[in-house]
């Protein structure tokens, strides 16, 4: 499938990655080439066929619903490239 | 005398429990030999201090008769674990600088084995590649070399530095992990032995998550008996991970008994790709009369589904590296660009935190995971994943070990192949329908191609079978009898 530019653009919106007008061009190209060569899946019926999310086959294992871990702020903190009286600074969102 | 770092685990285990010479003394002799190695590119991160606290604490335990499995063994961490106050950036400049307040689950096994760190190796960013050029912190060399030709050779990736560190002799084994080929693909190009495991069989905490369904830790050694020990070492289960498998880890070493008398190895007829190298089909071959040799019977397999495997990954491991990556925001970890507005520092952070490959499988991800496209791309893809699954399933009811190459080329000049996407996914065309179906996949240098250079063979084995897989890869290895060193090997004791 060729997806315009204007495709590319929303995408790139909807994954929080800013991309420059100049470049909708060649990136639309390269996903499209992308996306055509993964449409040959298109040959094989998968009809009633199952799909596959995980090859574990196991259940997911229940706990008592308790706290195991926490009760740490700085180290939580220590990467953040901001932060101020034990929270994580970012820019104004509420005028 | 052989050189303390040209030594295997095993022999190094045994000869530091004889006292012929110290934790330290090996420590040493690697720590010089990472440094010697610089100009490879091969770590990120040297820890030469935390190396030898570590011997010093190896050596008290020897000393007192308590010397665990892995007990003074200097090993180098891929950049994808997470180690507690040392950087780890997987590769990429939006992690530049973290440093996790605590340890992966299968370094923390490692550490408590009494395995020595030297430090961190370099990938491919987010361990999204085959070659380690797309690392943010540039490209590791392969120590090896064409014959002949002196332009710098592509380790394989994404585990390129751990391959690397292991091949030039700087580290004694290395962790590397395998979302779609990403320990086998560089073994094979680096001529050292690498072991995906079961899905389940290490624990996912504390890495770098990539494509969750999919990636899975194991280790690269110089010798199928070091990755049985390695593997031993890191693997178990662990409730911090949810798809970690509750079962016991057996003693992978005892499995080593060169005895595969009436084993039936599965050839699959599928993975005779056009195109594929004369000197791989003739390995190939050369591994077959190997195991007949041995006593082994061969069997005609069929994995139909070989073909769609490759483009059901490339919706699949975009898929949820989309959601994965999601995470990496500017604003609890890792790089922030300013912005006007939250959703600016956002955008702004994630375009210049993440490098060309990982931006263009994030737009993928979301776009097949997007309103209307979601049944056509992602469902296809799982359902594609449910007939590969069926194919091994179906093949090992006939076989008990499928024999493969590992790639279908060997190592490329840095360079290569970098201008086309889909060229470079095509490295892992024998190796990604193993991780889709989740099983143990073991890597084996088996001979070198025409022009020199190391050429891996691949045992692929039923879900939690590694001791059969390492059992049939131990008799490949004594068969090949492969000696070969690269070209540049620190200490230059080649």
């Amino acid at each position: 499938m060729a997806l315009d530019k204007a495709t590319v653009a929303r995408i790139a919106t909807l994954a929080r990655i800013k991309v420059p007008e100049s470049e909708l061009d060649r990136l639309a190209g390269e996903l499209s080439n992308i996306l055509t060569w993964i449409e040959q899946l298109d040959e094989v019926k998968t009809d009633g066929v199952e799909p596959m999310a995980s090859v574990a086959e196991m259940t997911l294992p229940m706990r008592e619903d308790e706290v195991t871990d926490g009760g740490a702020p700085d180290k939580i903190l220590s990467n953040a490239p901001q932060q101020a009286h034990g929270f994580f600074l970012v820019p104004k969102v509420v005028e | 005398m052989t050189a303390l770092t040209d030594l295997t685990i095993a022999d190094a285990r045994a000869a530091l429990r004889k006292k012929k010479f110290s934790a330290r003394e090996l420590a040493e002799a690697h720590i010089a030999a990472v440094k010697q190695a610089r100009p490879l590119n091969a770590f990120l991160v040297e820890t030469p201090e935390r190396a030898l606290e570590m011997a010093r604490e190896s050596d008290a335990r020897i000393a007192r008769g308590e010397a665990r499995a892995m007990e003074g063994i200097p090993i180098a961490i891929k950049d994808l674990f997470c180690t507690d106050g040392i950087q780890t950036t997987a590769g990429s400049r939006i992690l530049e600088g973290f440093k996790p307040p605590y340890e992966s689950t299968v370094t923390a096994n490692l550490w408590r084995a009494g395995a020595t760190m030297l430090g961190k190796a370099n990938m491919d960013e987010f361990a999204m590649g085959s070659s380690n050029i797309t690392s943010a912190f540039g490209p590791v060399e392969n120590p090896w070399r064409r014959r002949g030709d002196n332009r710098p050779l592509v380790p394989g990736g994404s585990s390129g530095g751990s391959a690397a560190a292991v091949a030039a002799r700087t580290a004694m084994g290395a962790t590397g992990t395998d979302t779609g080929g990403s320990i086998r693909q560089p073994a094979s190009f680096s001529g050292v032995v690498g072991l995906k495991p079961t899905y389940g069989r290490c624990s996912r905490w504390g890495i770098v998550a990539f494509a969750s369904s999919l990636d899975q830790a194991g280790p690269l050694t110089r010798s199928v008996r070091d990755t049985a020990i390695m593997l031993s070492a890191m693997a178990g289960h662990d409730p911090k991970d949810s798809t970690s498998a509750p079962i016991e880890v057996p003693d992978f070493e005892a499995a080593l008994t060169g005895d595969i008398r009436g084993l039936r190895v599965g050839i699959p007829r599928e993975y005779r790709i056009d195109g594929m190298a004369a000197e791989i089909e003739h390995l190939w071959q050369q591994g077959i009369a190997w195991l007949k040799a041995a006593g082994a019977t061969t069997v005609d397999v069929s994995l139909k589904m070989t073909k769609y495997a490759l483009p059901a990954y490339y919706i699949i491991a975009p898929a949820e590296a989309s959601s994965n990556l999601a995470r990496y925001d500017g604003v609890r970890f890792g790089l922030r660009v300013p912005g006007e507005s939250l959703d600016e520092m956002y955008e702004a952070t994630r375009a210049a935190g993440f490098g060309a490959e990982v931006r263009r499988r994030i737009l993928i991800g979301t776009y097949v995971l997007s309103a209307g496209y979601y049944d056509a791309y992602y469902l296809k893809a799982q359902k594609l994943r449910a007939l590969i699954a069926r194919d091994f399933a179906e093949a090992f009811k006939s076989c008990d070990v499928i024999l493969a190459p590992t790639a279908p080329n060997a190592a490329f000049a840095i360079g290569e192949k970098s201008d086309d996407p889909i060229a470079m996914y095509l490295n892992d065309v024998f190796t990604v329908p193993v991780n889709l179906a989740g099983l143990p996949g073991l890597s084996v240098p088996a001979g070198l191609s025409a022009d020199g250079l190391p050429l891996g063979l691949q045992v692929i084995g039923r879900a939690f079978d590694e001791g059969m897989v390492l059992r049939v890869g131990d008799v490949i290895e004594r068969s090949a009898g492969f000696t070969h060193k690269p070209a540049f090997i620190a200490g230059g004791h080649a």
